[in-house]
């Protein structure tokens, strides 16, 4: 299984993100240059956070029409794993991979806090070792995480299953009060319609291990662990329970 | 000649940058302010001299970069480029272009 982690010019979780990928998932790992236009072989795509490009003009906006992109886009066309956080879910909005786009926070303040999230569709690479209505604690950290989308598309996401985590309170209700920038539907994140793109918020990479105050990121990283290594041996068919692939 | 682009939040989408400068125009006793839009201004100074082609390409470039229009409007006009419109930072302003 091996990792592909872009790096622009700007981005800040890259290297956390290998850490992870390398350290704690034990995966091959492999940083792509927003310049280069090969991915080597991975397996998944990681669009880690930051401020790619300083965010001028709109966040991800400059970050889409890197090189790298071209290549990220075709590879997503031919369903590879294209995994976007935080401002990977803006670059992913902008590239037109993800409908929909992510305005300033409803409270105009950086939110650098644990939100609730929970999930809402487990039948995806990245969600299927969570249970459905699994409340989940994950670091967010954004100025521009307000979803917004028209009310055709907000509609047809939520007819499709399309909207995997959605910020809650402890219980799972998703209150406006649960919801920390303002975003449409409480929504923290979207896989697209084929299910192999997953734009979210949230940073799954910064609570994998517990010295870093939670682990509830693990189970996204090893479901996505187990979605691209289930069709080779010697993975157990046991693993496929949940039916990552659709 | 000098294309004048303005980007604003679609009038569908929540703008809490406007709604808190409303607020802030209200709080300072200008009563009359009813609704307050924050978008942004881009100069581009542009070699082209039909007036024609420069609004076909200008609207494309709006179109492909300057407005995200899930969430944004454009519009934009022309005008001539006098000396006194130089932007600065431009080609032919003589100072050191900005990093």
């Amino acid at each position: 299984m091996k990792f592909g982690v872009v790096v622009f010019p700007g981005t800040w979780s890259d290297r956390d993100w290998g850490h992870v990928v390398k350290d704690v998932l034990g995966a091959e790992l492999v940083y792509l240059w927003h310049k280069d236009r090969e991915l080597y072989g991975v397996d998944c795509v990681v669009l880690p956070g930051g401020f790619s490009y300083g965010d001028y003009l709109r966040t991800g906006a400059i970050a889409r029409f890197s090189p790298v992109m071209d290549s990220v886009a075709s590879f997503a066309a031919q369903g590879g794993l294209v995994w976007g956080s935080c401002n990977g879910f803006q670059i992913l909005c902008e590239a037109g991979l993800l409908p929909g786009a992510l305005i300033r926070n409803q409270c105009l303040e950086f939110r650098c806090e644990w939100a609730h999230v929970r999930c809402d569709q487990p039948r995806t690479p990245y969600t299927w070792r969570l249970e459905r209505e699994q409340v989940v604690r994950l670091p967010i950290a954004h100025g521009e995480g307000n979803y917004v989308a028209d009310p055709e598309t907000l509609q047809e996401l939520e007819r499709n299953g399309q909207v995997v985590f959605r910020y809650c309170d402890r219980h799972g209700r998703p209150t406006p009060e649960a919801n920390p920038n303002g975003s449409m539907n409480n929504i923290a994140g979207i896989v697209n319609r084929r299910g192999n793109v997953l734009g979210m918020m949230p940073h799954p990479e910064r609570c994998a291990e517990a010295e870093l105050g939670g682990t509830d990121g693990l189970p996204l990283l090893r479901s996505v662990l187990g979605a691209a290594t289930a069709t080779l041996p010697p993975t157990p068919r046991s693993r496929l329970r949940g039916d990552p692939g659709r | 000649m000098i294309a004048m682009v303005v980007v604003v939040p679609k009038p569908v989408i929540n703008d809490p940058q406007g709604t808190t400068v409303k607020q802030g125009l209200r709080a300072l006793g200008f009563a009359e302010v009813a609704d307050a839009r924050v978008g942004k201004y881009i100069e581009l100074a542009l070699d082209t001299a039909s007036p024609e082609e420069a609004t076909h390409r200008v609207e494309k470039m709006c179109r492909q970069l300057l407005a995200n229009q899930v969430i944004e409007d454009f519009r934009f006009e022309l005008v001539p480029a006098t000396p006194s419109s130089k932007l600065p930072g431009g080609p032919d302003d003589g100072s050191e272009a900005p990093a």
